[in-house]
């Protein structure tokens, strides 16, 4: 108790102590405590992605005396937005990597280079595929998604590098942009675009646009169709009218009643087949698999029915296990999209209702928003953006916010949204790793 | 003996504050909520062309949240951003920034 009581005083204090540390000010139970070291809370968290990343910083932020471990199984976090803008030759994939030298050094985060393989929620520790274990007070899950592979006849886990998905970004991002590299003038790429929910609402369209942009250039006989799982899609009225404009004859969009909803794969042909058995062959097929939450959360009982994470969605707690939150594509944030932008708001949101837990403070209303560009030609971007706030009970959007960019605008106006594009990705890839 | 071991925690603390020296904290308040999930795209620097707004006057920041969400200033975004606040919050979140 006395241990929380220091934390408060501190937490009270931290603005002021970090600029203008004077000793004197130090209250000595915090530098000793009543045992002669102090006692830390231990804060855990597995992904280091825009939730993960962002939530690590953050607590810090807000109470360097939390120990903060983030643990994550790569090296360097390639990140899926702008990964289309690679896939479109537009940028360097060492562009769009990050590493997490600075959350180490400059935040003291322990950012540990592991799997997580289980959670034991009884015993709160985490299990990691090394076979070390890591004790927690507070832990936080954002693995992002996974996929269903059994979505469809005939596809495997196994068939990613022939039928590559691209939608966790790296070397997959690489096979994709290689094939579409390799492809002959006059070849199909065919995208097969997953049903909702699934990661980034506008990626599919967005990349359909920027390998158009590609092929324009370098192979104009081609062209690229969408099969849709859906009926419509994200800033659907801005990119058919973006497409009609910059790409005119060379995207085909198929809803999923006429044709679009792809139930079979024959891997070896490059050809996939939709609920009315018809063969759509492809040069190039990126198979967006149907998705769900990151294994470790399914793995762990953090999922109910629908397969992604029920959480307070003002803690963003688990409703299933106590002191497991989940953030980021995993959670169920609804009306928040599952995007990198809102990650990075949840993660935020996040960090301070488990600072405020281990202070006995009380959280003030939590406040989260989400703004996607998506970039249709190298001077023309597009966006989606809203405010959202708690009601009690919810997560809902702060009525007559938010909304799509305007379909009457002109050239400049779209220019202008491709400029905050770049800097938009600057910008938040600064706030989640540096 | 535990003034020795008191000794030490001490200066274990004061290296840790040089550590983080550079590090601005936050506090958690209600400016601090409605705001930090505005630097996702607005740093404490120019990064690019989405201005950084730390610094800048209080009443400054108000005024142009106020007319972007009013219509009165043209926007691409900032303009759907802004009809998610009241004054209230926007006089909140422009004493948030004024004093980065």
């Amino acid at each position: 108790m006395n241990n929380k009581t220091s934390r408060r005083r501190f937490l009270q204090l931290s603005g002021s102590v970090l600029s203008a540390a004077s000793l004197g000010m130090w209250p000595l139970n915090l530098i000793a405590g009543n045992s002669g070291k102090p006692t830390t809370y231990r804060v855990v968290i597995v992904g280091g992605g825009f939730g993960g990343a962002t939530c690590a910083k953050y607590i810090k932020l807000f109470d360097p005396s939390i120990d903060v471990t983030l643990v994550e199984r790569d090296v360097r976090f390639v990140t899926c937005p702008f990964s289309n803008l690679v896939i479109g030759g537009l940028r360097d994939i060492n562009s769009i990597t990050h590493d997490y030298s600075v959350l180490k050094k400059k935040y003291g985060i322990n950012v540990v280079q592991g799997d997580v393989v289980d959670i034991d929620a009884v015993k709160n520790t985490l299990l990691l595929k090394n076979g070390k274990s890591l004790p927690y007070d507070k832990a936080v899950v954002s693995p992002g998604i996974d996929f269903l592979w059994n979505s469809v006849e005939g596809y495997t886990e196994k068939d990613v590098d022939i039928l590559p998905h691209a939608w966790k970004a790296g070397k997959q991002t690489i096979v994709l942009k290689s094939q579409i590299e390799a492809m002959p003038d006059g070849g199909v790429v065919v995208i097969v675009a997953p049903p909702n929910p699934f990661r980034c609402p506008p990626g599919p369209y967005e990349r359909a646009s920027l390998i158009a942009g590609y092929l324009k250039q370098y192979k104009p006989k081609s062209k690229v169709v969408i099969l849709d799982a859906k009926q419509k899609f994200s800033k659907m009225p801005l990119f058919t009218q973006a497409w009609d404009t910059l790409y005119p004859g060379m995207i085909e969009w198929v809803a999923g009643t006429s044709g679009g909803r792809v139930t079979e794969i024959d891997v070896a042909k490059k050809t996939v087949f939709n609920e009315l058995g018809d063969p759509i062959a492809g040069a190039v097929v990126n198979y967006i698999p149907h998705q769900a939450a990151g294994a470790i959360a399914r793995k762990a009982d953090l999922t109910d029915a629908s397969g992604w994470c029920p959480v307070n969605q003002k803690t963003f707690e688990s409703t299933k296990h106590k002191n497991i939150h989940v953030i980021g594509d995993s959670a169920v944030a609804t009306p928040l999209p599952k995007s990198g932008y809102a990650a990075n708001s949840e993660g935020k949101m996040c960090a301070a209702a488990i600072v405020s837990e281990l202070n006995a403070a009380v959280m003030p209303d939590p406040s989260y928003s989400n703004t996607c560009y998506s970039l249709i030609g190298k001077n023309y971007g597009i966006s989606v953006a809203a405010v959202y706030r708690y009601d009690g009970n919810k997560i809902i959007k702060v009525k007559g916010s938010g909304g799509i960019s305007p379909i009457k605008a002109d050239d400049s106006f779209r220019r202008a949204e491709a400029l905050y594009t770049s800097s938009w990705y600057a910008n938040i890839t600064r706030d989640t790793f540096s | 003996m535990q003034f020795v071991k008191l000794a030490l925690w001490r200066c274990l603390v004061v290296m840790l504050v040089g550590l983080f020296q550079s590090v601005s904290a936050e506090t958690i308040d209600q400016r601090t909520m409605l705001s930090i999930t505005c630097s996702g795209c607005h740093s404490d620097e120019n990064v690019g062309a989405i201005p950084s707004i730390a610094g800048k006057p209080a009443q400054y920041i108000e005024k142009a949240l106020i007319d972007f969400r009013d219509d009165k200033r043209s926007s691409t975004v900032m303009g759907r951003h802004a009809k998610g606040y009241s004054d209230a919050e926007i006089k909140l979140i422009a004493e948030y920034f004024s004093a980065k």
